[in-house]
């Protein structure tokens, strides 16, 4: 590997930004591609595809097999509000290795009691997100049901260009929480890219059967292409 | 799998700038239950310091030993190993798999 290479592949990682290397495994050659120009590339649908699975692997083509080599940054899961479905939220978000931190100003529910483990930010959202580097790697939560810290937490997530972003509460709330976050700015193309009711529909009753639907429509979008995405939702 | 292990790059690439010759040996292939998926790798120096991991500590031994090759020589390698492999290599994954290590050095 050329050192070039090593360089810009080690400054794209500190920025969070997924490259790929692909190398001509018979005679060494290579070269890396960022993500913002795999839609330029000759091999883009190779690319694409591996960088969407996260997965290295080997592509065979006119009669050259090359290794395309992923380097996606760790997600991050930002869950706003130390509730119940956030208490098993965050270890199985974490088993599926997501960074996780948990933000709620409410120090009563913020607690190392409640949270063994856990990143936890006992401040509200403007204090709390700035320093998280809320990022496009990151799937971002708001389940506290409070207007208060939801709304200012959900639109720092649209800024940020989120993955995944999901809003506790039913159609109703979140009609009402369209409105409200429409009076504060947010574009309809903003509020359409939040996932409310929250989670993939399986009937969820307990927290930790939340979690499950919550986790699940964040690794559908995260791995389906953009079609299937739309008939899982 | 999404990476965590990564700064290992970083030591290659300050290894470099410390003068040292460096080498990176990657996960390229795998096959059976082998112990670490495609894109892992190794970085190693010339004093036959390294870090990282290709296999969980089955082959790196070997994988040092032909590192050290590359840096003098600059020309990349492919290695194999595998439990069923009876080609040049002594060492092998006791868990069955094949894996394919391409070397190269860094520079």
């Amino acid at each position: 590997m050329k050192l070039e290479i090593l360089k810009e592949l080690n400054a794209e990682r500190a920025a969070r930004r997924p490259v790929i290397i692909v190398t001509d495994t018979a005679n060494g050659e290579q070269r890396l591609v960022k993500a913002a120009d795999i839609a330029a590339d000759p091999l883009r649908a190779e690319l694409a595809k591996q960088l969407r699975m996260g997965k290295s692997g080997n592509v065979e083509v006119a009669g050259k097999k090359l290794f395309l080599n992923v380097y996606a940054p760790t997600a991050k899961l930002v869950i706003i509000g130390a509730v119940h479905i956030s208490q098993a939220l965050a270890p199985l978000a974490r088993s599926l290795d997501y960074d996780v931190t948990v933000v709620d100003p409410r120090t009563a529910f913020a607690s190392p009691e409640r949270f063994p483990d856990v990143p936890l930010v006992a401040e509200w959202p403007d204090v709390a997100l700035p320093p998280l580097n809320v990022d496009h790697y990151t799937a971002f939560v708001a389940v506290t049901h409070d207007p208060k810290i939801d709304d200012p937490a959900l639109l720092h997530a649209f800024d940020r260009d989120c993955f995944y972003i999901g809003a506790l509460g039913s159609r109703k709330t979140h009609a009402k929480r369209a409105e409200r976050l429409r009076a504060q700015g947010a574009k309809d193309s903003d509020i359409a890219r939040i996932h409310a009711p929250i989670g993939l529909d399986i009937g969820a009753v307990s927290p930790s059967e939340i979690a499950v639907a919550i986790m699940a429509e964040i690794t559908a979008q995260l791995r389906l292409p953009p079609k299937e995405k739309e008939e899982a939702a | 799998m999404l990476n965590r292990d990564e700064d290992i790059l970083q030591a290659a690439e300050t290894w470099q700038k410390q003068g040292h010759g460096v080498a990176l040996a990657t996960v390229v292939e795998t096959w059976g239950s082998a112990p670490r998926p495609a894109g892992s790798s190794l970085v190693i120096n010339d004093d036959g310091t390294f870090l990282g991991s290709v296999s969980g500590g089955c082959v790196e031994g070997a994988v040092v030993t032909e590192a050290l090759d590359v840096i003098a020589s600059g020309q990349p390698k492919m290695l194999e190993f595998g439990v069923a492999d009876e080609t040049a290599w002594n060492v092998g994954l006791s868990c069955g798999g094949t894996i394919r290590v391409f070397v190269e050095k860094v520079g």
